[in-house]
């Protein structure tokens, strides 16, 4: 999942991509020059195999918990299918990548449910604690277990104030390409970041989009222009214990606070 | 002391032999534990999603803190220069050095892909107190190696103070790395506090020095050799400050908490409501590993009785093992607050306090750690010349 060794090998093949680009059709549409006059589009933000992410998007989630409902688990069931994790009858053990949550207030007596998984954060812990540096952040701000160099201490679970990450307690099976897994190593909620390096969404909110609720919008926090970031400029939203200071990637909004 | 006052033990002994075999036996059965973990996968262990770290943590870091504080005795007479002290600072090097590797055993052996240790020593992540821990335990080892060294080879002699005074601040360093491993936890209500470095610490000197004073005692016994009341009742002496002191971090821990109103919760689950981690506080940590203990070297009708000295050892033992245990499982037991002041709940336990029932492959590979350690010393000392000869009380001085 990391870039590994290649990332100094991809530096001239992006700067021969961009250079393609700017002769190309400029802006913000990455787009191929097959021919002059003849152009293939690509989704705006979808990225070349072996090109680097870029610190120029912050990748995010808002959560419109006053659309999620109780008894709905369509991203849940939705991420177990993409990324293979379903579990094995046991929820103390199995990875849960992402979970519904409910929220009751005590003095009001009135409940909400909304998804918990991996918030993402500008100042992740589970990064900070890393002994093999395995917990990584990508310059995108997708937080991501590097499966090779993970030695399964658990340290990042204990420092995750979500308890986003799971512990691979016994051998997987059906394992999808895309999402790497094996027993006695850690893994949390990837953005489903193949998927977003393809310029397509999570699967969590594709899923809650095809229930027409639309919970979920994921976009690029740092684009103006973003779905994503016109919400977060319209509506209130928060981030959760946003005390801690990490600066989540994803924020909840429509909460009863 | 000249240097022939240090002796090997014969080692040949049908209880030595008995020792070591038995001692054996244990070793296997925890790497058969760890075989298994490993095999299976930890869903054979009661450790979960919620309870990452369990009864091998609680044996590892038992063992880690206890090395640190096994070096107290040679710390205190070569860089503190009290003589009578020096006797005794061979094994406790030997020993300091034998509890890591069987902590650090432990903790390896645990991990998800020990096959990755290579990973561990050459990938470092410097912003984590992990990484650094794999400095420190490692270079403890080095350092307590060569303080070994200076210590028995005449014509180098002249660098045991300096070398001691090196290990002296390099064991701080250690024990200070691992109690920050729980105190730079800003997630967890338990953690999250300065105080857990210099706790640790107190808890390294006492329970380093009870497991010492274990040693010397069976040592002397078993092999014939004469141990003075003088050396006994320095060692219980500073035991019983050594006990005041963890039990004064202790206070200060939970006084803290208790200050700050978000941390009620976490104080009251330890303090009053906790179930088995509440008893563990009170009867495993407070009762047996402090006021027992307290009472059984300060009351004068134990004044000189070898047998309720060596159980106020032991009860500092079995007290640390339940502070160790209270503070890693009950820490992660308490739930996250992820909505302070609102109910949560989730199918993976969310708000609610998690269940932990430590197996047997758990516990099994703890008690391999332990056995290893004393492995490790019985074979020292019967390979180097690490015990006096006597201990007698003409021959510690009276200081």
């Amino acid at each position: 999942m990391s870039c590994g060794n290649n990332c100094g090998d991809n530096k001239s093949s992006r700067r021969s991509f961009l250079a393609s680009m700017a002769t190309g059709a400029a802006g913000a549409t990455a787009g191929l020059t097959l021919a002059p006059g003849i152009t293939l589009f690509s989704p705006a933000q979808a990225r070349s195999k072996g090109e680097a992410a870029s610190s120029k998007v912050r990748w995010g989630m808002l959560v419109d918990a006053s659309k999620c409902d109780d008894g709905c688990t369509a991203c849940v069931d939705a991420c177990a299918t993409e990324n293979g994790w379903q579990g094995h009858g046991n929820p103390a053990t199995d990875a849960q990548w992402i979970r519904k949550v409910k929220v009751t207030d005590p003095a009001k007596g009135t409940s909400q449910t909304l998804p918990m998984m991996c918030q993402h954060c500008e100042e992740p812990p589970c990064v900070d604690v890393c002994p093999t540096g395995a917990s990584m952040k990508r310059a995108d701000g997708i937080v991501l277990v590097d499966k090779h160099s993970c030695i399964g201490c658990r340290y990042c679970m204990m420092a995750c104030p979500y308890q986003a990450r799971s512990f691979v307690h016994e051998s997987v099976t059906d394992q999808r390409t895309h999402a790497p897994r094996g027993k006695g190593t850690v893994e949390s909620c990837t953005f489903c970041v193949h998927r977003v390096d393809e310029g397509r969404q999570p699967a969590c909110v594709e899923a809650c989009g095809g229930t027409k609720r639309g919970a979920l919008v994921f976009g690029d926090l740092n684009d103006p222009d973003s779905e994503i970031s016109g919400k977060v400029a319209q509506y209130p939203s928060q981030a959760i214990r946003s005390d801690l200071g990490l600066k989540p990637g994803v924020r909840y909004m429509g909460l009863d606070t | 002391m000249s240097r022939e006052k240090f002796k090997r033990i014969e080692g040949r002994s049908p209880a030595f032999l008995a020792l070591i075999a038995g001692l054996g036996i244990l070793v296997l059965l925890g790497l058969g534990s760890a075989w298994t973990m490993e095999h299976h996968g930890h869903v054979i262990t009661g450790m979960n999603n919620r309870i990452v770290w369990g009864m091998p943590h609680v044996f590892a870091v038992f063992l880690i803190v206890a090395a640190s504080g096994a070096l107290n005795v040679a710390s205190i007479s070569s860089v503190f220069g009290r003589t009578a002290y020096k006797p005794l600072a061979r094994l406790s090097v030997v020993l300091a050095i034998a509890l890591l590797m069987g902590g650090l055993s432990v903790l390896v052996l645990d991990l998800g892909r020990p096959d990755r240790l290579i990973v561990a020593m050459t990938t470092y992540n410097f912003r984590s107190i992990f990484a650094w821990n794999i400095y420190l335990y490692v270079g403890f080892i080095g350092i307590a190696g060569v303080y070994l060294w200076v210590m028995m080879d005449r014509t180098v002699a002249r660098f045991s103070k300096p070398v001691g005074l090196i290990a002296f601040v390099w064991r701080l360093a250690l024990t200070t790395g691992t109690g920050s491993i729980f105190g730079f936890l800003v997630a967890r209500q338990s953690y999250d506090a300065a105080v857990m470095a210099p706790l640790f610490i107190a808890m390294s000197f006492a329970f380093g020095l009870a497991i010492f004073l274990l040693v010397v005692m069976v040592s002397s016994g078993g092999t014939g050799r004469e141990l003075g009341d003088a050396t006994v009742r320095r060692l219980k002496n500073l035991l019983g400050i050594f006990i005041g002191a963890v039990l004064y971090f202790t206070v200060v821990q939970h006084l803290t908490n208790l200050y700050a109103a978000e941390h009620h919760a976490v104080e009251r689950f330890i303090l009053l409501d906790g179930g088995i981690f509440t008893t563990m506080f009170w009867v495993g940590q407070v009762l047996i590993g402090a006021v027992v203990p307290l009472v059984l070297i300060y009351a004068p009708v134990f004044a000189t009785n070898r047998q309720a000295i060596a159980l106020a050892a032991v009860s500092v033992v079995v007290g640390g093992l339940a502070q160790v245990y209270v503070i890693i499982i009950g820490g992660q037991a308490f739930p996250l607050v992820l909505f302070p002041g609102k109910i949560v709940s989730s199918s993976a336990a969310d708000g609610v306090v998690a269940a932990y029932n430590p197996s047997l492959p758990e516990i099994g590979l703890g008690i391999g750690g332990v056995a290893l350690a004393l492995a490790i010393v019985a074979m020292a000392v019967k390979i180097f010349a690490l015990l006096p000869k006597t201990l007698a009380d003409a021959e510690t001085g009276p200081t």
